[in-house]
């Protein structure tokens, strides 16, 4: 089966600076992939790249059809969520409306979707009018999260999901991206920092350096191994 | 770099041989309208003073013009002095208009100084028509009339002066100044440029020469009333400064010919109304701002260096 | 938003998010009083709350385009002035009045549409805001430009749909011109409120307003959002310049709407560049202001009413430039 999610040579840059130098990596259906590395290894610019969001050159096929020249606009639309770093929530609207904006491209009746989204999230229920802005950093993640839900995406591209929280928080957090994964067949892509938590997960995980791949293999593999670990993730 | 600073000056020495004959060859009315020519060159002048150089926007010019022709119009008529005696009084005047109008422009950026200088724009020509008792209100003042000729040389004497009074001033440290607050205030503090002085003096320095084209202004035109110094005229004055190009002093004479010279020309083939005028400067500006946001000399200074080879690193005159 | 708190009473404190509220509460009841004693106070309030509505509108319209792309379209005026020709042009062909309104509302809105398209977006692309800025005043030129073009520099006379009696309250004669003119404004502007609460294009041009990128990632066309704001713009626009027009104090001349978009940035500064509820109030504001000064304050002559307007913008732009609403935002992505 072809994977869901298949970047090959894939270049970006900011201007004139080059961030990635050829991405080749895949995501199956129903797999979760972690991409780890260092700060500037290039792991949010790969989302960026997946989404439309950075200019890049390159191969980046999604459900066998190629990106090409698609903007985020478009992206969102073919099915793939990008929660972005800093969690992207519209804090000056509410709880309720940042929901709604993440059902946007869909038609017809929320309910089931809202049903779905209390079912995980269910301290959102009474706090619908609050304005997103003044939630918790944690509870914004997770508001993040509910978003994307609502879009009922094939894709769910998370970065740096774990940033600012407590241990506490991000752990529930990375339970409920394993719920949505097994329960829904969410297919997730993860940038992290926190490469324990991250590779204990997912499936997959992908190791970037300076913008190209430099180790991949299974996640228990790659936590196993302690030269790796030391040399690539710094534990 | 030296093959385009040659091509410069034979440019503008060409320029001021044409100014210079010029005369020589047109009939008396198209002598004065030379000498409104003259006008918008030393008011683009001094909006690039402050806009183009110094990086404040001002679309208020054409009330620092009001204040320069009242001046010159209040004192030929009601005190009895000579017309060009009274254009030093409209420097010092307009210096500080310029000067009142600067400080509290130092709070505003951008989108506000627009929008601050555009109700100046219009509030001056109505604070002319209120104290009619000095500014002979919405009928205004008479003044004496001159032939063409010598409203074209004392204009484009005054042009020149100002001219070179610009560049020198321009080429000076204030010039360098001006530069430093436009492109960097951060930069431009560290290297203990003050701000506030500098942008200050620069609104100043551009109200006097407006103010001197103002006063020119009401020569050429025999009176003064509050409709001279319209919206349109501010607007007039930076449409001219931006077509010539912000930050350039060779874009200036550019600028004011395709104010003064374009309507002509468009109107004297009898293929467009006068009316037309407006909707296509509304256009060429739009487009100016679409594909050459810097303007006619940025345009020039592109074909030049097809023509000159030179670093992509040169300096802006 | 940090709160100043003050002790003046142990235990009772003063917050300066309470200041506002009680200003607009302070003024409300002034006026009230006012009119209840004076019949010349009266009808000068409504006169100039009528005025505020012409004001308000083409605030409204200001805040609209400054919200999402930090420009202020000086062009604003222009374009109404153009639309309300289109009107008298409808008008003049044979249409009834509130016909010819909402046709002109509806081809103001698709000219908004258009003109933002083809004139702005090529320079966005290029430019930074004070490109933009210029371009507008290009627009301005242009579009005030195209009216002389069209339609000649005299004067016209604009028909309106209100008549031109007074009905009598209490032995004061009020206008029907001007209770129309107040309740159309209202009416416009909670139209506008209700798409923008209440419906998904409204969400979403809020969201497009505040985060684009971020709006981008759920799918909105910022892009086209833009374009929509600026046809909303453009109607709010015409309806005011409609308004104006059959003002008696107003006559229909390319120049029509110059003096009006100074109150009208007065305004939306006063109620803060980002707050359309502000820029109501500024508006009323100003329109109540600018007729009760002529009338007590001797000095204060119709031509004095531009440079007055014009120190209280500034008053308000070196004291407080968030306006009474604002709130200093920082933009994220």
């Amino acid at each position: 089966m072809p994977p869901l999610l298949a970047l090959r040579d894939v270049d970006a840059r900011y201007g004139p600076i080059h961030a990635l130098h050829g991405v080749t990596l895949t995501v199956d259906e129903g797999e979760i992939v972690a991409l780890l590395g260092a700060n500037g290894a290039g792991k949010t610019t790969t989302l960026r790249a997946i989404s439309g969001t950075v200019r890049r050159s390159g191969s980046l096929e999604f459900e066998g059809r190629s990106l090409g020249r698609c903007g985020p606009e478009a992206v969102a639309r073919l099915g793939i969520a990008h929660v972005p770093e800093g969690r992207g929530t519209f804090s000056e609207l509410t709880v309720w409306e940042n929901l709604r904006l993440g059902a946007y491209i869909r038609r017809g009746s929320l309910d089931a979707d809202v049903a779905r989204v209390l079912e995980y999230f269910p301290w959102i229920e009474g706090r619908r009018a609050q304005q997103a802005g003044t939630l918790s950093g944690g509870e914004q993640q997770m508001l993040a999260l509910a978003r994307a839900v609502m879009q009922r995406p094939r894709l769910l591209l998370l970065d740096e999901p774990s940033l600012g929280l407590a241990p506490l928080v991000v752990g529930e957090i990375f339970r409920i991206v394993k719920e949505l994964n097994s329960r829904e067949g969410t297919t997730v892509l993860l940038v992290e920092q926190n490469a324990r938590i991250s590779l204990a997960s997912s499936d997959r995980a992908y190791v970037l350096e300076v913008g190209r791949v430099a180790v991949d293999g299974p996640s228990a593999a790659l936590a196993a191994n302690e030269s790796i670990r030391r040399s690539y993730l710094g534990y | 770099m030296r093959g385009s600073v040659l091509a410069r000056t034979v440019v503008i020495g060409a320029a001021a041989l044409a100014i210079a004959l010029a005369p020589f060859v047109l009939s008396d009315y198209n002598r004065s309208q030379g000498a409104d020519v003259a006008v918008f060159f030393i008011a683009i002048l001094g909006l690039n003073i402050v806009t183009g150089y110094t990086g404040q926007i001002s679309i208020g010019h054409g009330a620092f013009m009001a204040i320069g022709g009242y001046t010159t119009a209040i004192l030929t008529h009601d005190h009895g002095w000579g017309e060009l005696a009274t254009i030093p009084v409209a420097v010092l005047v307009g210096f500080a208009a310029g000067v009142i109008v600067g400080v509290p422009a130092l709070r505003f950026h951008g989108t506000y100084l627009a929008l601050v200088t555009f109700a100046v724009a219009l509030a001056v020509p109505q604070v002319a028509k209120n104290y009619s008792h000095f500014t002979g209100g919405t009928e205004g003042l008479v003044l004496p009339a001159h032939t063409g000729l010598w409203l074209y040389g004392a204009s484009w004497t005054a042009a020149a002066i100002l001219f070179v009074l610009a560049w020198l001033i321009l080429r000076a440290r204030t010039g360098r100044a001006f530069r430093a607050v436009r492109d960097s205030e951060v930069a431009a503090v560290s290297s203990g440029v003050s701000l506030a002085v500098y942008k200050t003096v620069a609104f100043g320095v551009s109200a006097a020469f407006a103010a001197v084209a103002g006063s020119i202004y009401v020569l050429v035109n025999n009176f003064v009333n509050p409709d001279l110094f319209g919206l349109t005229l501010s607007l007039y004055i930076l449409i001219g400064a931006v077509v010539g190009g912000l930050g350039s002093l060779w874009g200036v004479l550019a600028g004011a010919a395709f104010i003064q010279l374009l309507p002509i020309g468009l109107t004297s083939s009898h293929a467009l109304s006068s009316q037309s005028v407006p909707v296509i400067f509304g256009a060429i500006v739009i487009l100016v701002m679409a594909l050459v946001p810097r303007g006619a000399a940025d345009l020039l200074r592109a074909i030049a260096s097809l023509h000159v080879r030179r670093s992509s690193n040169a300096p802006s005159p | 938003m940090t709160a100043l708190t003050r002790t003046l009473v142990p235990g009772f404190r003063i917050r300066s998010s309470w200041i506002v509220p009680l200003l607009v509460a302070g003024t409300c009841v002034f006026l009230l009083v006012g009119s209840l004693s004076s019949a010349l106070f009266a009808q000068q309030t409504v006169s100039g709350l009528a005025n505020g509505g012409i004001y308000a509108s083409l605030a409204v319209a200001l805040v609209l385009i400054y919200r999402a792309t930090e420009v202020i379209n000086f062009a604003q005026g222009g374009l109404a002035t153009f639309t309300t020709y289109v009107a008298w042009q409808l008008i003049d062909w044979g249409l009834t009045y509130w016909l010819a309104f909402a046709a002109t509302l509806a081809i103001a809105f698709v000219g908004g549409m258009l003109v933002e398209l083809v004139a702005i977006r090529p320079v966005e692309r290029r430019g930074n805001v004070l490109t933009i800025v210029i371009a507008s005043i290009g627009l301005l030129i242009l579009a005030e430009g195209a009216v002389g073009w069209i339609w000649g520099a005299q004067v016209k006379f604009m028909p309106s749909a209100f008549p031109a009696r007074v009905f009598h309250v209490g032995g004061v004669a009020f206008s029907f011109q001007d209770i129309g003119t107040i309740g159309v404004s209202i009416a416009s502007v909670l139209v506008l409120w209700l798409f923008f609460r209440f419906t998904k294009v409204g969400l979403a041009m809020r969201a497009a307003a505040v985060r684009p990128a971020a709006a981008r990632l759920v799918g909105i066309r910022v892009g086209w959002m833009l374009s929509l704001g600026w046809g909303l713009a453009a109607a709010l626009g015409a309806i005011s310049g409609l308004m104006a027009a059959a003002s008696p104090s107003v006559l229909l001349q390319p120049s029509m709407m110059d003096g009006i978009l100074i109150y009208a940035f007065a305004a939306a500064v006063l109620g803060g560049l980002e707050s359309p509820a502000g820029a109501v109030v500024g508006g009323l504001s100003i329109g109540v202001l600018l007729n009760l000064l002529p009338t007590y304050v001797g000095w204060v002559s119709s031509a004095l009413l531009l440079p007055v307007a014009f120190v209280l913008m500034l008053v308000v732009l070196l004291v407080k430039p968030s306006g009474l609403f604002g709130r200093t935002r920082v933009r994220k992505v």
